[in-house]
């Protein structure tokens, strides 16, 4: 079961046992975890991110893999002002399509083992510099596998409407009587 | 009180395809007390429950139905699935159209005579002029409610269209206003006035926007002679020994395969599934398909020479606020052959949402190129050029030997390659669209790729000679006196104007002649 849930920042002094998506920075980095990046952490089958409290479960895909798949969605799409769970709840899909379907799950797997491969000691995410993971991409942009992530984006990151408001974007306008009196022709500076 | 007709009852007409040219030809026969079938292969959705988001609107409303493609146009790159953007829906593309409603230009229906023969194309006259349509382009815009005809006042222009005029003004561009909309400007026919809401392409949830499925066809029904059957997915049609036509077989709501007979057929499917279905309907007497001695359904595919311009500004436009298409610019339609190209095109004004700006700014495109363009959604204008396409002999729709429906007939695919007039015309548009923009202070100019075509014409088309077309100036088969086309695909040329004004005075015009003909008894 793959979910996304956001959940209020865990105290360092506080942590709640009970509910693993609760566990606090500080004992995800004394249990054994894995901080990949700054941001993003791995425990056990979850990616959690400390600082801005959100997380993921994986179930079928590696975790360290959703987190390369993440990091891979921001640099097709690059939206310097869209937070990194947009992305996460855009590549969240493969989790579950590589349960049902062992060519995705190989597909996915394969792909993102190629980009470690290509850069080196550190894997992709271990590439500091956009510019390096770039050259990268570049190399592999006409494979099933970039094109499967690049084209599932384009719905899975775009058709959030949550994210609609961040490009100034209003979305349904029906319920509110239409643009007729807010705003159709308000242009002012030509 | 829709009147429900026998699977056999032979009298009747029966129509495939509900939406410009259908549905209108259904209700004006219905109107003179003729008995009509209209098979409709969608469903019928009214307008409440149209939907102000984009992807679950086309999931509402699209032929998704898989087609195959060819050619060099980039469509097949990037949507190969995808040839089309049309409708599968009681209303059929008039639920999604943008409103635009312009008349052919004079010369542009003798467009063999203006334009003398252009190498690798293959024009035609149509057998029929503006004088004979004018009578009907009329009667069209009078029952659409055609803005600036009629006493009918122009819409108010939005956001977009104020950036549209400013650039036009600078350009020297002289023929510039908010378009010939059949959208209401005011209460009319029964139907409120626009909202400006936005989401005309979802198809208009007040009923502002004409389309047949809240007015031709529940005007039908209400004379107790139409019939509309939704989930109808024609097949096939068939002739007896003599090789008139005397029935449609389809599948219908339940997936059972049925018979209806039929006195008279018109075939108004839009110009992919039209011919498909004629040579589907393939038999020994027939054996390239029906109504094809000429060799000819299927051929001379045209989309309009589109693509569409977007300029970033420094400042908001919002450009998604009011109906879609909120203007126009027409001083480049006109034939002028010193531009480099025969014929000419539109710029009408366009603007998507922004997630069908990520899937159509530049398809297959992505990293900061692309991203940094939507950063500025807010501040984007955009306009839509379409222009008169050359016809071509191989741009056609032929059946896919190897992929068949779940019916187990072929699909369909479509061919395609630019004429080097589409492209000198296109890279013109683009250059006029881009120093438009730029006059007004764009930072930013993307000349964007064309879409799935939503202009599907000349699949059937119309000639004065048998052995050039498939149908003649009234839209029957040259080879099967009972047997119609009532959509684009009889057009024999394109033009530059948007064609769903032009499919509605041919339906109108169309009607009064099978009217005609059944009384005389010759069909």
């Amino acid at each position: 079961m793959v979910t996304i849930f956001n959940r209020k920042a865990a105290t360092r002094d506080a942590p709640q046992p009970n509910d693993k998506h609760r566990l606090s920075r500080r004992d995800l980095l004394k249990g054994g975890t894995v901080g990949l990046g700054a941001i993003l952490v791995i425990s056990g089958s979850s990616i959690i991110h400390p600082e801005f409290a959100w997380g993921l479960d994986t179930s079928n895909l590696k975790p360290e893999t959703m987190v390369t798949l993440i990091q891979l969605a921001r640099d097709i799409y690059p939206h310097d002002h869209i937070p990194d769970r947009f992305y996460a709840i855009a590549v969240k899909p493969y989790d579950a399509k590589a349960g049902e379907d062992a060519e995705t799950k190989k597909l996915i797997e394969d792909g993102i083992a190629d980009l470690d491969k290509r850069a080196g000691k550190g894997g992709y995410i271990g590439l500091g510099w956009e510019d390096d993971r770039l050259a990268i991409l570049r190399k592999v942009e006409d494979t099933p596998f970039f094109q499967t992530v690049r084209g599932g984006l384009v719905t899975g990151l775009y058709n959030q409407e949550e994210i609609w408001p961040l490009f100034g974007y209003e979305g349904e306008s029906y319920s509110k009587g239409g643009y007729i009196a807010r705003g159709f022709s308000d242009i002012e500076w030509l | 009180m829709a009147a429900p007709y026998d699977l056999k009852d032979d009298s009747v007409v029966v129509i495939i395809g509900s939406g410009a040219g259908g549905g209108t030809l259904g209700n004006e026969l219905a109107q003179k007390g003729i008995d009509v079938v209209i098979l409709e292969a969608g469903a019928r959705h009214e307008y409440e429950e149209f939907t102000n988001n984009e992807w679950d609107s086309f999931g509402q409303l699209a032929w998704v139905d898989k087609r195959t493609t060819s050619g060099d146009w980039r469509v097949a790159r990037d949507f190969p699935n995808l040839p089309a953007w049309i409708v599968k829906s009681v209303g059929g593309s008039t639920t999604h159209w943008a409103g635009a409603s312009l008349r052919f230009q004079d010369h542009e229906f003798q467009a063999l005579t203006h334009y003398g023969k252009v190498k690798g194309a293959s024009l035609l006259d149509w057998p029929i002029t503006l004088a004979d349509l004018e009578p009907y382009y009329a009667k069209a815009e009078d029952k659409m409610g055609v803005t600036r005809t009629n006493g009918i006042a122009g819409l108010p222009g939005n956001n977009n269209f104020k950036v549209l005029k400013a650039g036009a003004d600078k350009l020297g561009y002289k023929d510039c206003h908010t378009g010939n909309m059949a959208i209401n400007t005011a209460e009319r026919d029964g139907r409120m006035s626009c909202q400006q809401t936005g989401f005309c392409f979802q198809g208009c949830k007040w009923g502002a926007k004409w389309s047949t499925l809240y007015t031709e066809i529940p005007k039908g029904e209400q004379t107790g002679k139409l019939e509309v059957r939704p989930n109808s997915m024609a097949q096939k049609i068939e002739h007896d020994k003599s090789g008139k036509v005397t029935g449609v077989v389809y599948v219908d709501k339940d997936g059972k395969q049925q018979l209806q007979k039929a006195r008279v057929v018109a075939v108004a499917g839009n110009s992919i599934e039209s011919p498909r279905l004629l040579l589907n309907s393939a038999t020994s007497m027939f054996p390239d398909g029906l109504a094809n001695s000429s060799g000819q359904v299927g051929r001379n595919y045209m989309r309009h020479t589109t693509g569409s311009v977007y300029g970033i500004f420094e400042k908001p436009v919002h450009m998604y606020r009011g109906t879609t298409m909120a203007g126009i610019i027409r001083d480049e339609a006109r034939h002028d052959p010193s531009r480099g190209f025969v014929g000419g095109y539109e710029m009408e004004t366009l603007s998507l949402g922004l997630p069908f700006m990520a899937a159509f700014l530049d398809p297959g495109g992505w990293g900061r190129s692309f991203t940094s363009a939507l950063d500025q959604y807010v501040n984007m204008a955009g306009l839509w050029i379409v222009g008169e396409d050359m016809p071509q002999e191989d741009n056609r729709i032929t059946l896919n030997k190897n992929e068949k429906d779940k019916y187990g007939l072929p699909i369909a695919n479509v061919n395609f390659n630019d004429h080097p007039n589409d492209i000198a015309m296109r890279d013109h548009a683009y250059e006029q669209g881009k120093a438009l923009y730029e006059a007004v202070g764009a930072t930013r100019v993307f000349p964007t790729p064309p879409y799935p075509s939503t202009h599907n014409l000349g699949t059937n088309r119309m000639s004065e000679k048998a052995k050039d077309g498939v149908v003649n100036k009234f839209g029957q088969s040259h080879d099967v006196a009972n047997l119609f086309v009532s959509d684009g695909s009889q057009f024999t040329t394109g033009g530059a104007e948007n064609p769903t004004l032009t499919i509605v005075s041919l339906a109108i015009r169309q009607a009064d002649y099978i009217a005609k003909e059944m009384s005389a008894k010759t069909i």
